[in-house]
């Protein structure tokens, strides 16, 4: 098992925070995933910053704009990661969209997130059929996971070829939509997690996309190993010091 | 027919191409891909097609041999007066194509992006033809630049929303359209208006442009008894014109084909559209295609003082062209796009757009041989233009 399935497995129900590297200031990288870290978090998504993000809604489009104004980089990411692993060992993954990966070099990235103990990649923007054919095998090598997203749109049979391939969990996005948060989620979500919780998927799944507090996070644990919460926690460490993570994580759990 | 130059069946021109879409929209682009060509070969829609090319669009649209301007530049220069299309420029052809499809694929919600306004107006047209709701992004710069066209998609019943992001133009504007299609999987559909976006699109919206480039064979074999020019000139941002105007000249190797792109200010002026100059392989808007973009990875700012060039990519055909070197591509700045729309206007009679105006700039860096049959793309007219073009000019 790698340590995303370790995490997935030994822990009841799951809370995952991303948050935009470089937002709100280009070197709080490590503070905050520390941070995140002693504060019962269990799995962090470490978005990296792009021009034009397809799939993220203003709040992650506007912190990813500052952070690449502060001057955040690919390698400046790795750099601030280097020596993370001396102080934390949850799950840590990089959500990014493609071209700068490309720019990056797929190996050299793949190579740096080894390097710096990072254990898988969300890229919205690289579909399955060309992860199988270009990009897995390399994955494969560095230890990588890749891991996908899947929708109430997904038909049931890609959604068992996303499991076969797959060996970290399933990130499903609760709903068509780009990121942002809600107050609670509709019954037609509910019966989304519902018929995805019967497929008795292989991997673990998270639920992604609309969780913001404790009301949509009990309702996606009901069905779902856990959640991740973006937008929302970007929100909060606009307006508040990384001291403070506590207790937006209070409020959750 | 030979695919050296055309789409291969994984979607891909060379290396260029693809479909790098997030999952969101991925049942959507696929449903696309097994259908358009389906769907766009059926008789009916065939059939239905070109009678509204025909009786709508008013097509054939006339090759007009320019008479002064041959003389003046020393070749025989015919021009594709795209600009007497319904609307004021070719977009429509593909507008009417893509809402046949929508329609057909059961979707009763359209949306587009629009640069200069003018694949706006021409989708916001053919959705009040078909009786269709039509929500129209645009930057909000271009929304300032190019009033008018904001106001015809406002009186032909279409919502126009402003696109805030970024640098406020083309680029910004095809992102709210994607991220409006994530959001509305089931009932919208997502009309492009050039060659750009995931596989099908850059081969769908060439092919329903490709109109232009059939007309001009059979339109050159009645006035010169040949089916091939030496030359053919077209504007690029995305490149639907161009490929249009391309398409059934790709695999004729004789065929001189002369993309020209927006220099801004001067190619390396760092206020400039000159995608194949200043671009690098990357992935802009579900497509693999040369992009102007920073070593890390993040798309740059373009400028052009013409809206629909202002575009930091090409399509993926145009990236092949470029890269196979089967087009040459030219760079044209605002100052010698501008001089040779006023040239244009005063020798021929004719206001170009200031994106067409762009490719007339290259008979001035051209060398043309007295017998040479020389085809421009007049791609739509300057109506939309006319402020830029006497605050400019100061007329």
């Amino acid at each position: 098992m790698n340590r995303i399935q370790q995490q997935l497995s030994a822990k009841n129900k799951i809370l995952s925070i991303y948050f935009t590297v470089g937002f709100t200031k280009l070197n709080d990288t490590k503070s905050l995933i520390e941070e995140l870290a002693r504060n019962k978090v269990d799995v962090i998504e470490i978005g990296l910053p792009f021009s034009d993000p397809l799939a993220d809604g203003p709040t992650i489009q506007s912190s990813s704009m500052q952070a690449l104004q502060n001057g955040m980089t690919t390698t400046l990411l790795f750099e601030q990661l280097k020596d993370i692993r001396n102080t934390v060992d949850i799950p840590l993954i990089i959500m990014g969209y493609f071209n700068p990966m490309l720019q990056f070099g797929i190996e050299n990235f793949l190579k740096a997130c080894r390097q710096t103990g990072i254990d898988g990649l969300i890229i919205p923007d690289l579909p399955l059929e060309i992860y199988l054919s270009d990009y897995k095998k390399l994955f494969d090598s560095y230890g990588i996971q890749m891991i996908f997203l899947i929708t109430p749109q997904t038909s049931e049979e890609r959604i068992r070829l996303i499991d076969d391939n797959s060996n970290a969990f399933i990130y499903m996005v609760s709903s068509a939509g780009v990121t942002g948060s809600k107050d609670q989620f509709e019954e037609n979500q509910l019966q989304f997690f519902e018929r995805i919780a019967r497929m008795n998927l292989k991997n673990q799944q998270l639920i992604g996309f609309g969780i913001s507090n404790k009301i949509t996070f009990q309702q996606a644990i009901k069905y779902q190993k856990g959640a991740i919460i973006g937008s929302s926690f970007i929100q909060f460490i606009s307006k508040n010091k990384i001291s403070d993570i506590k207790n937006f994580i209070n409020n959750i759990l | 027919m030979k695919t050296t130059y055309n789409v291969n069946e994984k979607g891909f021109y060379g290396e260029f191409g693809g479909a790098f879409v997030p999952e969101m929209l991925y049942p959507n682009v696929e449903a696309l891909r097994q259908q358009y060509l389906t769907i766009s070969n059926e008789p009916s829609f065939q059939d239905e097609f070109k009678a509204l090319l025909r009786d709508y669009v008013g097509r054939p649209t006339p090759l007009y041999y320019a008479k002064r301007l041959s003389e003046q530049f020393g070749a025989k220069i015919y021009l594709k007066r795209e600009d007497l299309c319904h609307t004021g420029a070719h977009k429509i052809n593909n507008t009417i194509g893509q809402i046949l499809l929508a329609k057909r694929l059961g979707k009763t919600r359209i949306i587009a992006e629009t640069g200069a306004g003018q694949h706006g107006v021409a989708t916001a047209t053919v959705c009040a033809l078909m009786g269709l709701q039509c929500i129209v992004y645009m930057g909000a710069v271009d929304i300032q630049r190019q009033a008018p066209n904001v106001a015809r998609m406002k009186m032909l019943g279409a919502e126009v929303r402003a696109a805030v992001s970024g640098s406020k133009t083309l680029k910004d504007a095809t992102n709210e359209a994607i991220r409006d299609w994530i959001s509305n999987p089931e009932d919208t559909f997502y009309i492009i208006g050039s060659v750009v976006g995931p596989h099908p699109y850059p081969d769908m919206v060439a092919r329903f442009q490709s109109v232009i480039s059939a007309e001009i064979q059979q339109q050159l074999l009645e006035k010169e008894s040949r089916q091939n020019p030496d030359y053919v000139i077209a504007c690029v941002g995305g490149g639907s014109n161009a490929a249009g105007a391309f398409y059934h000249f790709l695999e004729e190797e004789k065929v001189k084909l002369i993309a020209v792109e927006a220099a801004g200010k001067g190619i390396y002026s760092g206020e400039s559209a000159a995608t194949s100059a200043l671009g690098k392989m990357g992935i802009i808007h579900g497509s693999k295609t040369l992009l102007m973009q920073t070593q890390d990875g993040q798309i740059t700012e373009p400028y052009s003082i013409s809206a629909g060039l202002d575009y930091p990519g090409i399509g993926p055909l145009h990236a092949h062209l470029f890269q196979t070197r089967r087009a040459e591509f030219i760079a044209v700045t605002d100052k010698e796009a501008m001089q040779a729309g006023i040239a244009l206007a005063q020798t021929e009679g004719i206001i170009p757009a200031i994106e067409t105006a762009h490719a007339f700039a290259v008979l001035e860096q051209k060398k043309f041989r007295p017998e040479d049959i020389v085809v421009i793309n007049l791609s739509g007219r300057g109506d939309k233009d006319l402020n830029t073009y006497t605050n400019y000019f100061d007329l």
